[in-house]
């Protein structure tokens, strides 16, 4: 790429061609404040709150959305910009609830942190006409308040762009403009998957996860119950990177977090991580030995596998039947570890932590009940636990590095990588080439399924020579590119993993603000950091998974592991008008 | 110049304007008339719109041995005089003619009439783009022929495309929609960009209050712009075109579709066109209602099937637009002009109108001015010349006040600036602009506070919502406006201090929303505001600090009193008081109370005796 120089508030520098003003004052150092600004997408310019002077222009420029032109002299801070900003967050206030106290973005808010940085003291123009619909909280996991919206349409992008999803668009025209899903429909009867990237990506307090934490208080202070808590392996990553940790670190003093948060029983959703292994990597030589269906799809994300309702139902057959490594534990809880404590299952609370939004419409889903009761009882994100410690006054820095409990507790490397993309493909494909050949592989034969590519493919060779090739995506946009091609017959798989978000879990919908594409890759990085650093990096090889097997469920995919770690799907409609009911 | 037509022709203009001052009606009387006499014996055809819409409606007579002679406006009852002048000889009603279409010299019932083309209306336009709107039938294409149709497009395919582009270069051209952007530079970027698939876009979506220039050119002239078109394509090497025309013009809809279709018949469109490898196809694409899909990348996005939102630029159209490809828009005016340009050459173009905006300029004169109508001026001329030369000057001969000239984007330009010359340089300099074409004058009557609410109002109901100082300035600028010219009887002191602080802001976010917003409409939205606030800041002043409007016209803003010598004490008023403010005793001179009165004023429209007074 050629160079072309800029002045940035009269500095000099040097930048790629191409690159945006926004670029350019970044690169100079230069702090820019963006709404509506999404990296890797498309610039829209809605919000106009980064404009910028650029001498010789008429008007005030969007940063974001215009490339920097070799010799532009870029002003950031002059009087006319200030103004400007100032204004345009006046005009965002003036149609903005005054409810920050009560608001969950409170203290974590762009929209906030703006005014605060524009030095907004009062009010300039009074609450005249502004924005009225009602709170949407039909959804399991997230809430909807059109009225916090400042139509920065990033939720709308996300979904659309990312995800491929399209639950969301801009509607109305003008003022009375708003976002909503399409025919005003509430949002938990639309082909909304739940992923959470629209509440990860939004400034303020318009979209935000349903919070379960007021439920888990209510637990935990019932002395009548058994407390039960797990945790997903992305959460440890942003714990870490949220207290300034090592992925490893923060998983040892989490488990002591939680238990100071009052849970009876600490676990690790990465136990049911290899369960889950060894299940779906019998059920992939199965099929393989079976003929089909294939391609195997993994199941442990429930945003994909709702968009796979909505729009794949032709291919609801080729989901694994396996449970997602959440309700695996909350099913074992409830059963085998049940039993072997001698708990009735009804006094059993199981709560998960989870990186994911999706996960709560999981838990509530009729199909996971196996105990009588829920498989899994509440679930709480990241961004929750992280709320959660601070209402205790917990200081992270301080708790004495801890372990989990027996016997959910125990993990494997192939369990912690889980939560990157490839993470599920990799750990199965380490046990399946075992109960293949007898032998294990190098632990990182497999490693080139990791990485932030959209699509990335691996071969393994079966014994009898023949080589059986599989894909992994994440993002529902790369998903549905993928499937297409499936679909087209363009590709054919013997297996394919399917995360719903980009990045896969740890770029989940739950992880605290401010993910991008740097920042998830890090994350990724610390669980194959945990994964190295592990004695045991095969699912098939956790002595508690091979125990379970050995005491109460005899052997993959018997009659009993059926009963408790598998479950079916439905189509779903894409419209409430549409009206062939799939289910 | 059809002075020796044997059949008696009767022509009856019957654009949209024409229809709704009832020219139906008129038709229809001809054609029930003509149906009762011997076939053949008279012709009853239709024309577009002259444009002299207080005339409306027009008709035009042939009578062998005469020259055409427009008459109007002609009701019924000048129907039948019409009809018994061409029929049984009648006396030729002199009350309702217009003017003769060429000179009647000889003619001895006709010495005293002079030519259309020599009255007070007609005798400062210059008509290029008009020249045949209101004269030749919008359906036949040979018509069209006749007046020198197709003629630029015949030239255009002897040249290379290139040749074309730095013609339509020389002349000058400017475009016609608003900015003013040089038409030939901008049909050399769709020229230049690399592409195997490009295209032209007539951008159709007049959406301006009170503008009609460019229906009445579609309605009345539709093979000019298919002409255009189609030679805009060569230029720049599109094979496809779109007419991106508003739903609300079904008459122009309706002229374009017949027309396309007699010029594919004719080989002037479609494949092959005049026998040559160039092919080219013109569809039409109905706008939805959207002012904003005026603005370029918001009317691409809107032929895509996607929201009506505009984009930012770079890419520009001529690089990336429908469909990603290399696209070139103009709107309907321009586009007429182009025909002109290349069958008389640039040289002839620029005879007319000024060194830096030759040629013309169609306005929509209207507001309180006593000839309204479509009015083309040679650029330069002055708003003097057109608003009193053409015009007449002001209705009832008041006080003229101000013009508001470039619709909703435009400016209100007061008495001081009536010699300013209109074209594009001094228009933005008197802090105006061309805009599409809107020409309003306003009287003494006139608040130039509720001017500036009116088109705030506009903009703001037509703010497409995707940029923030649009969406929420605009409307916190009406909001504010409203204020203004609100009464405000109970309001508490803090509502009162931020109103007043809304007043003092107002013209800091004007120019913010000016400076910041993301496309045309937002960045020249608060222009009526900013324009009145530098003309007329005495009225704001008077309504903010007096509460009181001098026009009268902000009827809160009124104090209303009861004249107790004239009051009989009949009681009606109090009956239709919506807010119980006025009181009294039967028979007994009432009285308003001021804390209560709205000031609605129903009570002194039903008042019998006229004792309701204003203050």
């Amino acid at each position: 790429m050629p160079k072309i120089n800029v002045t940035v508030n009269g500095r000099p520098v040097e930048i790629e061609q191409g690159a945006t003003i926004l670029d350019a004052a970044k690169l100079a150092q230069v702090k820019v404040p963006t709404l509506c600004h999404i990296e890797g997408l498309e610039p829209t310019g809605s919000c106009r709150i980064c404009s910028v002077e650029v001498e010789g222009r008429r008007t005030l420029v969007p940063s974001c959305a215009e490339p920097a032109t070799d010799g532009m002299e870029i002003k950031t801070n002059t009087p006319r910009v200030l103004t400007a900003r100032r204004q345009m967050l006046q005009l965002l206030l003036a149609n903005h609830p005054d409810d920050c106290l009560y608001c969950m973005r409170a203290g974590d808010c762009d929209l906030q942190q703006l005014a605060q940085d524009a030095g907004i003291r009062e009010r300039a123009w009074r609450r005249g006409e502004h924005r009225s619909h009602p709170v949407d909280r039909s959804s399991p996991s997230v809430v909807r308040d059109p009225e916090k919206c400042i139509l920065c349409g990033k939720c709308v992008r996300v979904c659309d762009e990312i995800q491929g999803v399209s639950a969301i668009d801009h509607a109305g025209r003008g003022f009375d403009s708003y976002v909503l899903p399409a025919f005003d429909d509430e949002l938990a009867s639309t082909v909304c998957v739940n992923c959470g990237q629209c509440v990860a990506i939004c400034p303020t307090g318009a979209l935000v996860e349903r919070s379960d934490l007021s439920r888990v208080w209510r637990y935990l202070a019932d002395e009548s119950l058994v407390t039960v808590v797990q945790t997903a392996p992305a959460v440890r990553a942003a714990l870490g990177l949220v207290y300034g940790f090592s992925g490893k670190d923060a998983e040892e003093r989490m488990a002591t977090a939680l238990k100071q948060m009052g849970f009876d029983h600490v676990f690790d959703t990465q136990y049911s991580a290899d369960l889950t292994i060894m299940e779906e990597g019998s059920e992939l030589l199965k099929r393989i030995q079976d003929g089909g269906p294939l391609p195997l799809i993994t199941s442990c994300s429930p945003g994909w596998i709702k968009f796979a309702e909505h729009f794949y139902p032709e291919y609801l057959d080729n989901l694994s039947t396996c449970k997602s490594p959440q309700q695996m534990l909350g099913a074992m809880a409830k059963t085998y570890w049940a039993e072997k404590m001698d708990i009735p299952p009804e006094s059993i609370r199981v709560v998960s932590v989870m990186p994911c939004t999706a996960k709560k419409f999981e838990a509530e889903r009729p199909e996971m009940e196996t105990s009588g009761g829920r498989d899994v009882d509440a679930v709480i994100t990241t961004r929750e636990l992280i709320r959660a410690f601070a209402e205790m006054g917990l200081d992270f820095d301080t708790v004495e590095p801890g372990e989990f409990d027996n016997f959910l507790g125990s993990s494997t490397g192939a369990g912690a990588i889980f939560g990157a993309t490839g993470g599920v493909a990799e750990a199965a494909l380490r046990t399946v080439f075992n109960l293949l050949t007898g032998e294990n592989p190098g632990p990182e034969d497999f490693s080139a399924v990791r990485g932030s590519d959209g699509v990335k493919e691996i071969e393994l060779t079966l014994p009898d020579g023949s080589t059986v090739r599989g894909a992994v995506t994440h993002g529902l946009g790369n998903a549905r590119r993928l499937m297409d091609q499936v679909a087209a017959g363009e590709k054919e798989y013997a297996f394919v993993e399917i995360m719903a978000c980009p990045g896969g879990c740890v770029g989940g919908g739950g992880q605290p603000y401010g993910a991008d594409t740097r920042r998830t890759a890090e994350l990724a990085g610390e669980l194959y950091k945990i994964d190295e650093e592990r004695v045991i990096r095969f699912s098939h090889e956790n002595p508690e998974v091979q125990r379970a097997y050995e005491e109460y469920l005899e052997e993959p995919l018997s009659h009993k592991s059926h009963e408790i770690l598998h479950t079916h799907y439905r189509g779903r409609k894409k419209y409430t008008s549409e009206d062939d009911d799939r289910s | 110049m059809n002075s020796n037509k044997r059949i008696t022709t009767i022509i009856v203009g019957t654009g949209t304007c024409g229809l709704a001052a009832g020219a139906r009606i008129v038709h229809d009387y001809f054609a029930d008339k003509i149906a009762e006499e011997p076939e053949g014996s008279y012709r009853l055809k239709k024309t577009g719109c002259l444009g002299y819409c207080t005339m409306e409606p027009i008709v035009d007579v042939e009578l062998s041995g005469w020259p055409r002679v427009s008459f109007g406006p002609v009701t019924l009852e000048g129907a039948e005089l019409i009809w018994d002048m061409v029929s049984g000889g009648a006396e030729l009603p002199r009350d309702i003619v217009l003017g003769t279409h060429a000179d009647a010299e000889g003619i001895h019932e006709l010495h005293d009439i002079p030519t259309l083309w020599e009255t007070p209306f007609f005798r400062h336009q210059k008509r290029l783009v008009l020249k045949n709107s209101g004269i030749i039938d919008p359906e036949s294409l040979d018509e069209y022929l006749e007046s020198g149709g197709y003629r630029g497009l015949k030239r255009t395919v002897e040249m290379t495309p290139r040749e074309v582009v730095d013609e339509v270069k020389e002349s000058g051209l400017r475009g016609r929609g608003g900015a003013g952007f040089p038409t030939g530079l901008k049909w050399q970027f769709a020229h230049d960009a690399p592409g195997d698939q490009k295209y032209i876009i007539c951008n159709a979506d007049e959406g301006d209050p009170g503008a009609f220039m460019d229906r009445s050119i579609l309605e009345g002239d539709p093979h000019a712009v298919i002409e255009g078109l189609a030679i805009a394509a060569y230029a720049i090497g599109a094979s496809k075109g779109y007419i991106y025309c508003r739903a609300e013009y079904p008459l122009a809809i309706r002229r374009l579709t017949d027309a396309i279709e007699q010029a594919e018949e004719a080989g002037y469109l479609g494949d092959n066109i005049l026998g040559t490898d160039f092919s080219f196809e013109l569809l039409i694409k109905k706008g939805a209602g959207a002012f904003v899909c005026g603005e370029e990348t918001a009317l691409i996005a809107s032929i895509e099937g996607k929201r009506g939102m505009p984009r930012p630029r770079p890419p520009y159209p001529a690089q990336s637009g429908l469909w990603g490809k290399p696209t070139n828009i103009n709107n309907v005016e321009t586009i007429a002009n182009v025909p002109f340009i290349l069958a008389d050459g640039a040289e002839a173009f620029r005879k007319h109108g000024t060194e830096k905006s030759p040629g013309t300029k169609v306005f929509a004169l209207a507001g309180k001015v006593k000839r309204s109508g479509l009015v083309e001026a040679p650029m330069g001329m002055t708003l003097k010349e057109i608003i009193f030369d053409i015009g007449g000057g002001v209705q009832g001969d008041k006080e003229f006040k101000a013009v508001q000239i470039g619709g909703p984007s435009g400016g209100c330009l007061p008495r001081e600036l009536l010699d300013t010359r209109v074209d594009y340089d001094s228009l933005i300099e008197a802090g105006a602009m061309m805009g599409s074409g809107g020409m309003v004058v306003m009287d003494e009557d006139t608040c130039m506070v509720d001017v500036a609410k009116f088109f705030l109002e506009f903009t703001a109901s037509e703010s497409c919502g995707k940029c923030l100082p649009c969406r929420e300035g605009v409307a916190r600028l009406k909001e504010t406006l409203n204020s203004i010219v609100k009464a405000h009887r109970d309001e508490s002191p803090e509502e009162s201090l931020l109103r007043f602080q809304g007043v003092t802001m107002m013209e800091e976010l004007a120019g913010v929303i000016q400076d910041s917003a993301a496309c045309g409409l937002g960045q020249t939205a608060p222009n009526p505001i900013l324009s009145t606030l530098k003309y007329f800041r005495d009225e704001y002043d008077a309504h903010v600090f007096e509460r009181r409007c001098p026009s009268g016209v902000c009827t809160a803003l009124l104090e209303y009193y009861i004249d107790p010598e004239l009051c009989t004490g009949c009681g009606l008023c109090v009956r239709k008081c919506p807010d119980d403010a006025i009181l009294g005793e039967k028979r007994h001179p009432h009285y308003i109370s001021t804390e209560k009165c709205i000031s609605c004023g129903t009570c002194r429209q039903f008042c019998p005796f006229g004792a309701i007074k204003v203050r």
